[in-house]
């Protein structure tokens, strides 16, 4: 009962707190490049404004088009649902694994994809296909990642992965460093940031994750913007789950464990957001044809980290 | 709260991992202040592993090796090849004769070979030293990777005095080796100085590039 | 008073006395002094064997080659102070060039004897390097464009070669250090020796071949021997003759320190068929390359290679009476092919140019040196009755005994050597004279004293020598 429970909360705190991280990342990005920026709820308006509006379909648009926004958002949202956010005892602790998980976000990815190509316009050509390049290099990277931390807890499930960290003396191993820095470079390709992609960008050559989703409007553009802003903190928790996991409440659901974990996983969340914005102020965009090495280089690292943990493991 | 198994093994694991990592950075630069930068890094991580081995063994005489690792490699030959490559006006993108994702493709086989290589030869040695030594001739192999795929004079240079670093690396890593290790060190500050010092400037009045396809124009093996 | 310390101590001081004497005339006799000095010094080991220290060591091994080093040095240095001469007349060379030139002359040589004297693995690897400094920067003395490329292509080979080599000198004292204890008698040769059939072997082998490809490099083996010819044929003529007489020889003795500790762990791998493959390789290969040189530096550069393939072959494989072929072909090789730099030097200076298709009948227009040049490649070829003859015979007579097909194919690249440079030597010496020639004042002693003693070495070996080459070549099994 207590995990139907906490897994409604942390539905609903996902949802709630998804508009807030990407106003933070906003304003941060603002104030560093010395302007004032959107108020931090700004997101929130936006959202709620497209929901009031009309949508507006080009004439050929089908069936997928329409049904894509209502498919990309339910799986973002499971997937953000599975990963353990300030507790580990949710109700679908059981089959939360991180293969699930990159599952759920691939078939995201592949409707939002198509959907981009559905109309038929060119930019929506250019959007899909730089996404499926730049998701054919990251997944192997991210799957690599999960391999080597699998490697190391003897299991796939991010409840297990998330209470190995904090009870057992892992100490600082360098494969865990470079899979931390594998899946980071992996989850600003997934979140269309700088270096991979600008989310702010209005030039349409230069959009990967902006190009598919041009021809959207109303309610449709509601759905993928506040799916794009939960894979945000989908991923940010991810990184503080496998990683960081410090605070959370790993069994004993008594309130104040409870309290701990959601007041660390805030934490969290903002610490993380104020990087991502300084991350993404302090360099440039990457040129498309470098995205290759780049992505390239995330999947190195995490054969790295493989084998430095088969290595350490076999001594 | 952090429970480290074994604090002093942890750290220079990752110090020596991390001198390899930078290696594989080397590899993936196109730009030669790129290269210059991830060098001056690696160097310093160079120090600090020696530093923390001078801790760990307890031998004084590694802290003057990072010393110099610090002083020299570190700081004044980075600033000196900035000088140069200014001076010179050297062309700064560079051209590699493998491709980037190639080249690290062949830097993992490299790597996966001197594991193979090492572990098994060093059964009877302590874990640290046999890490160390794999991931030293790792570091060495890289180097030579990185000298012959690149074919500019400078980040030819680089990669010779990277592969230095891994040396220096496997010496500070083996227990107590005597004397040599300030030696050697000395040695190839000297050798980083005459040689680009002095080459550099007159391949350059001669050759108006440092690009070493256009070296061979005079091809060695004329009859 | 540690004769060693003079051996060592004349030419660092000598180093630093000619970085600042101003006239190139005066340093070229300073040079030859202090050569002349240090093979005197050289000579006391005989009389008076000193003790062994933790970082110098004088035995059978070394005594005489550190006598033949600075013996080599000094009538190296006689040719070089005639040579320079003339390269300043003609205005190849500045003097401000020969200032440096005469100091790293004897920097070099202080590297090599240090190398050949050090009882520590380290100081052994340092005094390597500082010989491939010194050189390098000697070879590129000309500042042309080829002169540049030979020294840059140089530098890169021998310096990866060196790095190699000091990561093999790392896991020697890997090996080392569980029986020794930490510290310096671990990298300490005398007393590792001892010891080293309680080292583990796999650690050992993994360390010979570092240090077999990493001095290997600067041996001049096949395939590593790329930056030989330039390195020869773009420098100065007497670096190309303590090149080819010393440094080859030197890095071999290192090769040879580390193939005597293996041959002391019964369970090391034997690390003859490694020696052979690449001795035998390069001797095919630079063989073979002889027949298609027009540079006639380039050409004794590659049968300098020819030569150190076959010493290496010969230690390869092994035995009292192989170590002992391979010793003596070490000190020939070293008195033969400097003479014939000496003549060749002086050869190029008078026709003024490199190219054999240049140089024509010389036997008619300079008889001494025409002469002496045919002496020098008849000794080299390995005619009888000179020395070299004599220890390629023994190699083969040995090799037959043992493994007759590689003594075919030693013999095979034997005679083929031989054909090429009597082929070239036909037309470099004799017939019609061609081409202007400029006066120049030629050094004819050192040329004919080293002539003179191969031909001596090939009649009559003295007995003290055999008996050190007898007793050196049991200690490396």
């Amino acid at each position: 009962m207590t995990g139907v429970l906490l897994e409604a909360l942390q539905l609903l705190l996902v949802l709630v707190l998804a508009p807030l991280l990407t106003g933070i990342v906003r304003k941060v990005k603002a104030r560093l490049t010395a302007k004032r920026g959107p108020a931090l709820i700004q997101p929130y308006r936006d959202l709620l404004r497209l929901l009031r509006k009309d949508v507006v379909l080009a004439p050929n648009a089908s069936w997928l088009f329409r049904t894509s926004p209502y498919l990309i958002f339910t799986a973002v949202w499971l997937a953000a649902a599975i990963v353990p956010t300030f507790t580990t005892g949710l109700a679908v602790s059981r089959t939360a694994d991180l293969i699930a998980l990159v599952a759920l976000l691939g078939t995201a990815r592949f409707a939002l994809a198509l959907a981009g190509m559905d109309v038929g316009t060119s930019f929506g050509g250019i959007g899909s296909s730089r996404e499926m390049m730049i998701a054919s290099l990251a997944e192997p990277a991210m799957l690599m990642v999960t391999f080597t931390v699998a490697l190391l807890v003897r299991s796939t499930s991010l409840p297990h992965i998330a209470e190995f960290m904090v009870t057992h003396a892992v100490g600082i191993r360098v494969s865990l460093f470079l899979g931390l820095v594998s899946l980071v470079i992996v989850a600003i390709a997934e979140n269309a940031r700088i270096p991979v992609d600008n989310p702010a960008t209005h030039l349409e050559l230069t959009m990967v994750h902006e190009a598919m989703i041009l021809e959207y409007s109303g309610r449709h553009l509601a759905l993928v913007e506040a799916a794009s802003m939960v894979k945000l903190l989908l991923y940010l928790s991810l990184i503080s789950a496998v990683f960081l996991p410090w605070g959370m409440d790993i069994g004993d659901l008594t309130a104040a464990a409870v309290g701990t974990g959601l007041a660390t996983y805030a934490a969290k969340l903002g610490i993380g957001a104020v990087l991502l914005g300084v991350f993404e102020t302090s360099i440039a965009k990457m040129r498309v044809f470098r995205l290759a090495e780049f992505l390239g280089g995330a999947f190195l690292l995490g054969i790295l980290a493989a084998i430095f943990l088969y290595v350490s493991q076999g001594l | 709260m952090l429970a480290f198994a074994n604090l002093s093994y942890d750290t220079a694991h990752v110090l020596d991992t991390g001198v390899l990592v930078l290696s594989f950075a080397l590899l993936y630069q196109r730009r030669l202040f790129g290269v210059i930068k991830i060098y001056a890094m690696q160097a310093l991580l160079l120090a600090a592993a020696a530093a923390w081995q001078a801790h760990a063994q307890e031998a004084p005489h590694l802290y003057i090796t990072a010393g110099i690792a610090l002083v020299f490699k570190a700081m004044v030959i980075p600033i000196a090849l900035h000088r140069i490559i200014v001076y010179l006006n050297i062309h700064r993108t560079l051209e590699t004769a493998l491709g980037v994702g190639p080249t690290m493709v062949v830097g993992v086989a490299l790597v996966a070979l001197s594991i193979l290589l090492v572990l098994p030869v060093t059964a009877a040695s302590g874990a640290l030293t046999r890490e160390s030594l794999a991931a030293a001739l790792s570091i060495v192999l890289l180097g030579l990777l990185m000298m012959i795929t690149r074919r500019n004079a400078v980040s030819q240079v680089v990669g010779f005095m990277s592969l230095e670093n891994g040396l220096i690396l496997a010496a500070v890593g083996v227990k107590g080796m005597p004397l040599v290790v300030e030696l050697s060190i000395a040695f190839s500050v000297m050798v980083a100085f005459i040689i680009f010092g002095i080459f550099f400037f007159h391949i350059r009045e001669r050759f108006d590039t440092l690009d070493v396809h256009d070296m061979e124009r005079f091809r060695g093996e004329r009859q | 008073m540690n004769p060693v310390y003079f051996i060592l101590g004349i030419p660092a001081a000598a180093a630093i006395l000619l970085a600042v004497v101003p006239s190139y005339k005066v340093a070229a006799k300073v040079n030859v002094g202090a050569t002349f000095l240090t093979l005197l010094a050289s000579l006391v080991p005989f009389a008076h064997r000193p003790e062994t220290t933790p970082l110098l060591l004088i035995d059978d091994f070394n005594i005489y080659l550190v006598a033949l080093t600075a013996f080599v040095g000094f009538t190296t240095s006689l040719f070089s102070a005639r040579y320079v001469i003339h390269e300043v007349e003609i205005g190849r060379l500045v003097p401000r060039y020969l200032r440096f030139y005469h100091a790293m002359y004897q920097g070099f040589l202080f590297t090599m004897l240090l190398a050949l004297t050090s009882n520590n693995l380290g100081v052994l690897w340092v005094s390597l390097e500082g010989a491939t400094l010194t050189t390098v920067l000697m070879v590129g003395l000309y500042r042309t464009h080829e002169a540049l490329e030979a020294a840059w292509k140089y530098f890169i080979l021998c310096g990866v070669g060196i790095a190699l080599a000091l990561f093999g000198t790392t896991l020697m004292y890997l090996a080392a250090q569980p029986v020794m204890g930490a510290g310096l008698s671990a990298m300490t040769w005398s007393e590792l020796m001892p010891r080293v059939a309680e080292f583990s072997p796999a650690i050992l082998n993994l360390a010979f071949v570092f240090l077999l490809v990493g001095y290997g490099t600067k041996v001049g083996l096949a395939p590593l021997h790329a930056w030989l010819p330039d390195a020869h044929a773009e420098g100065p003529t007497p670096i190309s003759a303590v090149l080819s007489g010393l440094l080859l020889n030197v890095a071999l003795y290192c090769v040879l320190r580390f193939k005597m500790l293996l041959a002391g762990n019964p369970l090391a791998v034997a690390p003859g068929p490694l020696m052979i493959t690449m001795g035998l390789s390069s001797l095919l290969l630079a063989s073979f390359m002889l027949y298609r040189r027009r540079d006639i530096k380039r050409l004794f550069a590659y049968s300098s290679i020819e030569h150190m393939g076959i010493i290496t072959f010969a230690f390869g494989m092994g035995g009292a009476l192989a170590n002992f072929a391979g010793l003596l072909h070490m000190t020939m090789h070293s008195l033969t092919k400097s003479a014939i730099f000496f003549a060749v030097g002086h050869i190029s200076q008078v026709k003024g140019t490199q190219k054999i298709a240049d140089i024509r009948g010389l036997t008619s227009s300079q008889p001494v040196l025409g002469w002496a040049l045919v002496i020098g490649v008849v000794a080299i070829a390995g005619l009888p009755p000179f020395g070299v003859f004599l220890s390629e015979f023994l190699v083969l007579t040995n090799t037959f005994g043992r493994q007759p097909l590689l003594a075919v194919l030693v013999l095979g690249g034997l005679l083929v050597g031989f054909g090429a440079l009597i082929l070239r030597l036909q037309g470099l010496a004799f017939g019609p004279s061609e081409g202007g020639e400029k006066a120049s004042t030629v050094a004819l002693l050192p040329l004919f004293v080293h002539l003179a003693m191969v031909l001596v070495a090939g009649i009559y070996l003295p007995g003290p020598l055999v008996s050190w080459f007898q007793t050196v070549a049991r200690l490396l099994g």
